[in-house]
């Protein structure tokens, strides 16, 4: 065994490498994040996979190798989640005052986002155990790729397709609200927590802390109405 | 910095045991929040007097600045499932075009609806409620 191979043979089987791989994409697509100054295009979620996706491709890493590094960082989004209670706090007398708002939003948005995506892709002709994979798309991963499962849709699928609307909305969120006029941060920070949930919630806190703590809040209740309202749309829309 | 992390975890880990023992869809972390904000509640309530017992970086600050640390660096937390996506568009390039195009126009109409309805209601209890 040559010494360079030796080395590899050793950085492929420790954690330290593709933890520090994806370390170091996250600080690259962070930096040309700023750089654009925040710009919604220039999402860091996007750039750090595009990066990291690409190393592990030139590499022909597989994706179980990597993850054994890369789970340290995975598994923060447990307490990232948690801690989302601390602006929540910070802010609950907006909160608070919010409370009948956010109610409402949250039964309007949950029922767009998923008869929108049933109706639409019905008449597209796309075919129905994609569609059960495909309804729960705007809910966290974990959840949605649960309800998928549960109702005979491919979880594979699901997380797929969660990511890509994560990234879909936090690109298009700024954009859209900048077009339609909209400088109310609950709002527009409720509206991308529901609609793109962890992935926009990252988008908020980038903008504003409020637009943040209100992208939180939807992310969690709407994780919850997803749950009891996709089984029901599948039925009433079928 | 070790405190809080301890608490961070037990939230977690109680929301985790919470979810699973009664069934709930909800998250382990989701219900972890919900307990953390009970947690807070109650450190600040001056009639309960539980600074006195409580390790000192769960009331000085340092449990709310290593919650700012975390959440500033929430993008990073989605790389490595993302990069599991990298592997995996095969599943969704089946379907093609018309995935995306759902995916676009669903995403869409979410925003642009949960916004509308947020803003209404606010205008309609802000006028009920006089002149809050």
């Amino acid at each position: 065994m040559s010494g360079e191979f030796a080395v590899w043979v050793y950085l492929a089987r420790t954690p330290l490498l593709w933890l520090t791989v994806t370390l170091a994409a996250y600080l690259v697509a962070d930096r040309i994040s700023a750089a654009s100054g925040r710009h919604p295009v220039a999402n860091p979620v996007l750039i750090a996979i595009a990066i990291t996706g690409t190393v592990l491709t030139l590499t022909g890493t597989p994706y179980a190798t990597y993850f054994d590094g890369a789970q340290f960082v995975h598994f923060l989004l447990g307490p990232a989640t948690v801690v989302l209670a601390m602006p929540l706090y910070e802010h609950r007398a907006t909160v608070m005052r919010a409370l009948l708002p956010m109610l409402a939003a949250l039964v309007a948005g949950c029922t767009v986002a998923l008869g929108s995506a049933i109706v639409l892709a019905r008449l597209l002709g796309i075919p129905e155990p994609v569609i059960v994979s495909l309804s729960p798309k705007s809910v966290t991963s974990g959840v949605a790729m649960g309800i998928s499962e549960a109702l005979g849709g491919d979880p594979t699928l699901t997380a797929v397709l969660v990511m890509l609307t994560g990234i879909t909305g936090a690109i298009l969120v700024t954009p859209l609200m900048q077009a339609l006029g909209i400088r109310d941060m609950r709002a527009r920070g409720f509206a991308v927590g529901l609609a793109a949930h962890g992935v926009g919630t990252a988008r908020a806190f980038q903008v504003s802390e409020v637009a943040g703590t209100f992208a939180g809040i939807a992310m969690g209740l709407n994780a919850f109405l997803t749950a009891i309202f996709v089984p029901l749309a599948l039925r009433i829309l079928s | 910095m070790i405190a809080s992390l301890t608490l961070i975890l037990l939230a977690q880990l109680l929301g985790e045991v919470l979810a699973r023992s009664a069934g709930l869809p909800l998250p382990g972390p989701v219900l972890g929040m919900a307990l953390m904000l009970g947690f807070l509640v109650l450190r600040d309530r001056r009639a309960l007097h539980l600074a006195r017992v409580l390790p000192k970086p769960l009331t000085d600050g340092t449990l709310e600045n290593t919650a700012r640390g975390l959440l500033a660096n929430l993008s990073l937390m989605f790389v490595p499932a993302g990069a599991g996506i990298v592997g995996r568009l095969d599943v969704v390039q089946a379907q093609g075009l018309r995935l995306a195009i759902v995916v676009v126009v669903s995403t869409v109409a979410a925003l642009v609806a949960t916004v509308l309805v947020f803003l209404w209601v606010a205008r309609l209890t802000a006028r009920i409620g006089g002149d809050r």
